[in-house]
């Protein structure tokens, strides 16, 4: 199925309700969008604009209020195995080993003890973990320890990856050595990825596309094609002259000038 | 730790056993003569030396070893039914706030009541067998148990759950790849508790009715007059107390190995 996007959003509305005020809050509304196989898209927006709800109703884990989301053209009414999500927090378990850490969600999915080692293996080993494997979360640092969420996230296998800020928590530095981990990994294992983020020039660097919501209810407002070539290169990518461009179309879209003034 | 990390520290550590001996010493030999010093009689404060050899007396007369039997057992067997109901509630609580919500007056109303005050209700009931000991120390050995195991599972970052949700973990799986191993630290903690109330439960259930037990010789030895005894077997349940403190720290180093050593109590 070429044509069948990895995951799709059709005309999806979340509604809270409100306890203190009465009534309904609406977190999401009328959102469609829809990612092919391979592509990265990053969602940009204002805080509390309802992206994370957008991936919590895409990975399965909250229900939409109205319209319906698709993944590999299955419609999604629970988690399931063809996403994975990654939060800020790396949610490493700290009684267990980066390894065994890596292994939880293919233990939960049933893989056999041998297949699920081998896997953490390869992937910890593309991670630049194999000499941290059997240390356990705190003997880490924030950056390995995100590194090691990484590798759990791609141990399941999944389809699409949803991405929640997962590097916002990090030095600069050392977000762009795992901006370019996550860029070089995504382009050899093909996979898809929605990636929530605040940084401009990670969404820049990282994506094919960026949709850009509007403040709460949040709407697609936007959206823009990155036409710089080496995806697979953020590092080098963040260095071209275009991004600038891209940054100053972001900031007027997002207003981010007038909130300053 | 490295080598070279622990060959720094051990002179420093033997310095520090060294001292703790000395002052062991120093305090066995305070208890031998300050009081004689000070002109205290022996049947206020007898010398070590006279309740090593009211000790030794014991052993032979006054069954002390069938009796200090008799109270471990107890202490062992409320200790261990005690937790495991500790366990099992603050685990079924913890997963169930609305439970939590129509018992809390009933659990807050159980904890605060003097648990020993149990202890002559149970005798009412039990008769001077082991069981109202038993019962008592299970009463008083459940509630930081059940305290520590449900704020543990209430304070779990819900975020984790979700994380083994959307890997399509089951509600099974949820508890125990995750609930019960996050509230190991809580556990231990009120373990350690547990451990040092458990004893009291067992003794308070002793000292109100029955023939057995090292309460039963505390009363005796009260009723007697004999103070050296007394000091025997308060020696004697503060060992029981040191027993079983030393077993739940040794599982908890076991169990919690992964913590940090900052985050671990030594003792």
């Amino acid at each position: 199925m070429p044509d069948t996007p990895r995951i799709e959003f059709r005309n999806v509305t979340k509604r809270f309700a409100n306890h203190r005020q009465g009534g309904h809050v609406v977190a999401v509304e009328g959102v469609s969008l829809s990612i092919a196989d391979g592509e990265i898209v990053s969602l940009i927006g204002p805080s509390g604009c309802g992206k994370s709800t957008l991936l919590n109703m895409g990975s399965g884990l909250d229900p939409v209020s109205s319209g319906e989301v698709h993944v590999d053209g299955e419609l999604v009414t629970k988690p399931n195995r063809h996403v994975a999500f990654m939060l800020q927090k790396d949610l490493l378990l700290p009684w267990r080993t980066i390894i065994e850490n890596v292994e939880f969600g293919q233990e939960i999915q049933g893989l056999s003890r041998r297949e699920r080692r081998q896997r953490a293996l390869d992937l910890l080993g593309k991670c630049h973990l194999t000499d941290f494997i059997d240390h356990y979360p705190h003997q880490l640092s924030g950056g390995m320890r995100q590194r090691a969420a990484l590798a759990r996230t791609l141990a399941v296998d999944p389809t699409v990856l949803l991405m929640d800020e997962p590097f916002s928590a990090l030095d600069a530095q050392t977000k762009m050595v795992l901006q370019q981990d996550l860029g070089r990994t995504l382009a050899e294992t093909g996979k898809t990825a929605l990636f929530i983020t605040h940084d401009l020039v990670e969404a820049i660097a990282l994506s094919d596309r960026i949709l850009v919501m509007s403040q709460r209810p949040g709407r697609i407002i936007e959206e823009i094609e990155v036409d710089i070539e080496d995806r697979d290169n953020p590092m080098k990518r963040r260095q071209h002259p275009k991004v600038a461009t891209y940054v100053v179309r972001l900031m007027q879209l997002l207003q981010i000038e007038q909130a300053a003034a | 730790m490295s080598a070279a990390t622990s060959a720094v520290l051990q002179p420093g550590l033997r310095n520090k056993a060294l001292l703790s001996a000395l002052l062991f010493i120093a305090f066995l030999a305070a208890w031998q003569w300050g009081p004689g010093m000070f002109g205290i009689p022996q049947f206020i404060i007898p010398s070590a030396s006279e309740v090593w050899r009211e000790f030794l007396r014991m052993l032979g007369h006054d069954r002390l070893l069938y009796h200090t039997a008799i109270t471990a057992m107890q202490v062992g067997v409320g200790f261990v039914l005690g937790v495991a109901l500790g366990i099992v509630c603050g685990f079924a609580l913890g997963m169930s706030p609305s439970a939590e919500f129509v018992l809390s007056p009933y659990i807050l109303a159980l904890q605060i009541a003097p648990k020993v005050a149990f202890a002559p209700l149970f005798i009412i009931w039990f008769g001077y067998t082991v069981y109202p000991k038993i019962l008592v120390c299970i009463l008083i050995v459940f509630f930081p148990v059940m305290i520590n195991v449900l704020g543990a599972v209430r304070a779990l970052d819900p975020d984790i759950v979700r994380l083994a949700r959307a890997f399509t973990a089951n509600r099974f799986q949820v508890f125990w790849k995750i609930e019960f191993p996050a509230a190991m630290p809580s556990l231990f903690a009120g373990l350690r508790i547990a451990a040092t109330l458990a004893v009291i439960g067992v003794l308070v259930g002793e000292l109100v009715g029955g023939n057995t037990g090292l309460g039963y010789l505390l009363t005796v030895a009260e009723g007697a007059g004999e103070t050296a005894k007394v000091f025997v077997t308060i020696i004697l349940l503060t060992v029981i107390g040191i027993a079983l403190y030393s077993l739940v720290v040794a599982m908890e180093a076991r169990v919690l190995h992964y913590l940090p050593a900052r985050a671990r109590l030594a003792t």
